[in-house]
């Protein structure tokens, strides 16, 4: 399933880097707000956990056997923000570590198999808890649905990407119904696993579930025959998070752009999606648009004949610039939580 | 947990290569594969010299080539995949064998081959000379937000007990007679990771209690800063920066 160096080309990787860190970036705040300040020893237990029960083998039929992915698991179990830091740490050092998929497809990895799966299966997740009633089987019957519907939606994540930035080109409609058909057979497997897992925890601690948090009932004490409701639980307070979350967005809004900006030089190389436009001779019209819009395509395109050297020079620019921004993000990550930690920790401290 | 205090993958020796401060040895790699990716596939020749290179930073590692080529089976999945391309990619098409083939594929398929190769050779050198919690210091001294370092240290940490966790369940399943043969037997695999997730989740509180007890206030204490000279930065930098000749070389010629 990783993606290996080289199947995606450079700047579409670096751009898909930046999507990756600023979704990591957002997801460091949100789920400081599920955890609290328990975060690091409990995420980092649950992506063991993402991590040992990728290992786990469940027998398909004779010989062949499957295995869990995880994304919709780790939303249902611990919330959409901690499930894609904890599968986006297992994929950092499965490529680190295990050479299991490549250091410049990180990026394009995390992208499809940590951030798609885990916010399509949340939000479809949590569509159908608030449709469904009340029950712990319609917890179960949401959790089916949506891990069956995130692994093809990650399939076709990773068909955009490699239409934009797919280094051979295999026609794009057969990519997608290659991978979408299969894909939606491994979502089978992945739903029911993942259905059954889910329903095995809140058969057990309901508490934990963080996608079957509506569910819990209050408290109520038989007083003389009669149910009377116990004193509320005191409610916790939630952490602000209005000033900085936009700032994030914003962040976000911004890496996006420029990875459409930086992708637009990946698909001037022949690729997929532009030897399907070829064939079907809608190019013809496309192409001097395409040109035309940025002031780096002047650049790289103009002085320099050879086209293979102008591209590539195009190529490095864009790199150059997706990794200074990356490199800022990172930065701005680093000063805005050791500014904000300082105060937060003391109370702490005391505990 | 009998197997020391390093990794499967790490290999202990004492090399020039070993001795390499963790961020500079995670930046040239990091540096490295982007070159190689952003190189045109048809300069057949920077690659043969990307790998002549990694074979002399292997060689300066004291890595032996059996253990890198048994590493590098990894990647057999994705042979199979390029050696498909061929057959499906459209375009100019060539007469192989008998066989015909699209050009484009084959080209596809050497992309791929060559650069997934040297991409996963490099990560298995990087993973064989760094031990894991210096990785993770250079991780976070590459500016890697520290919680996110800590998440992975935990994980790192806590990822062979949990393994042992799931194998110990297995074998109390297996000792009772169960076998898992098809998809009949499901429910019964979900339940033992429904039951791990519950104990990973449930060790978890423990350990941040035990951690607040010993003083946790958010951040782990850096006890061993690790730093970088300018001769070790520039020598650790000696193989992106030939690579980065060569890939130069292969897009003007």
């Amino acid at each position: 399933m990783h993606v290996p160096d080289g199947f995606i080309n450079a700047p579409v990787s670096v751009a898909a880097g930046v999507v990756a860190a600023g979704a990591v970036a957002v997801s460091l705040r949100g789920a400081r707000r599920e955890l609290d300040e328990r975060i690091a020893p409990l995420a980092g237990l649950v992506a063991a956990f993402i991590f040992a029960v990728q290992m786990l083998n469940f027998p398909v039929a004779a010989g062949t056997s499957g295995h869990l992915l995880g994304g919709a698991l780790a939303a249902i179990l611990v919330g959409p923000y901690t499930g894609v830091l904890c599968v986006s740490v297992v994929l950092l050092m499965q490529g680190i570590l295990f050479a299991d998929g490549g250091l410049t497809a990180l990026g394009v990895n995390i992208t499809v198999m940590a951030v798609v799966t885990t916010v399509v299966s949340y939000a479809v997740f949590r569509g159908l808890v608030k449709v469904l009633p009340k029950k712990r089987r319609s917890v179960t019957v949401s959790a089916f649905v949506a891990a069956a519907l995130s692994v093809p939606a990650a399939a076709l994540a990773f068909t955009l990407v490699y239409a934009i930035g797919g280094t051979t080109d295999v026609p794009i409609g057969r990519v997608l119904t290659a991978m979408v058909g299969v894909h939606v057979l491994i979502g089978l497997g992945e739903a029911a696993i993942t259905a059954f897992t889910v329903g095995a925890v809140i058969a057990v601690r309901p508490d934990l579930v963080y996608g079957a948090r509506g569910l819990r009932q209050k408290l109520q004490l038989r007083v003389g025959g009669e149910l009377v409701d116990a004193a509320p639980e005191p409610q916790l307070t939630p952490a602000p998070a209005g000033r900085t979350r936009t700032v994030w967005l914003s962040g976000l809004a911004a890496s996006l752009v420029l990875a459409g900006v930086v992708s637009f030089y990946a698909s001037a190389s022949p690729d997929g999606l532009e030897k399907v436009a070829a064939d079907k001779g809608i190019d013809a019209k496309a192409e001097p648009h395409a040109a035309a819009d940025s002031p780096l395509a002047d650049y790289g395109v103009e002085g320099i004949t050879d086209g293979r050297l102008s591209g590539g020079l195009a190529g490095v620019i864009g790199v150059g610039a997706t990794i200074v921004a990356g490199t800022g993000v990172f930065w701005a990550v680093r000063k805005r939580r050791t500014d904000e930690d300082s105060p937060a920790v003391t109370p702490r401290a005391s505990v | 947990m009998g197997a020391g205090h390093a990794h499967r993958l790490y290999r202990h020796a004492h090399s020039p290569v070993h001795a390499l401060p963790p961020h500079t040895k995670l930046a040239a790699a990091f540096a490295f594969v982007i070159v190689v990716v952003s190189t045109p596939r048809e300069a057949v020749w920077a690659f043969a010299v990307y790998a002549v290179l990694l074979a002399a930073v292997a060689r300066a590692a004291q890595v032996p080539a059996a253990f890198l080529l048994k590493r590098l089976l990894i990647e057999v999945p994705f042979v199979a995949f390029a050696v498909l391309m061929p057959f499906v990619a459209q375009g100019e098409r060539v007469d192989v064998l008998g066989m015909s083939l699209s050009v484009n594929g084959l080209w596809g398929a050497w992309n791929v081959l060559a650069k997934g190769t040297l991409g996963v050779a490099t990560s298995v050198l990087l993973a064989s000379t760094t031990e894991l919690r210096e990785l993770l210091l250079g991780l976070q001294r590459l500016k890697l937000p520290p919680l996110l370092v800590q998440i992975a240290s935990f994980m790192i940490r806590y990822g062979d007990v949990i393994t042992d966790e799931m194998r110990r369940m297995r074998i109390a399943r297996e000792s009772r007679g169960f076998e898992a043969r098809g998809v009949r037997h499901w429910g019964v695999l979900a339940k033992s990771a429904g039951a791990l997730f519950i104990r990973a989740y449930e060790r978890g509180e423990r350990v941040h209690l035990a951690m607040i007890s010993r003083g946790y206030a958010g951040s782990m204490p850096v006890i061993d800063e690790v730093t970088a000279s300018r001769a070790q930065w520039s020598y650790a930098f000696a193989l992106p920066a030939a690579a980065l000749v060569v890939c130069l070389l292969g897009w003007s010629l």
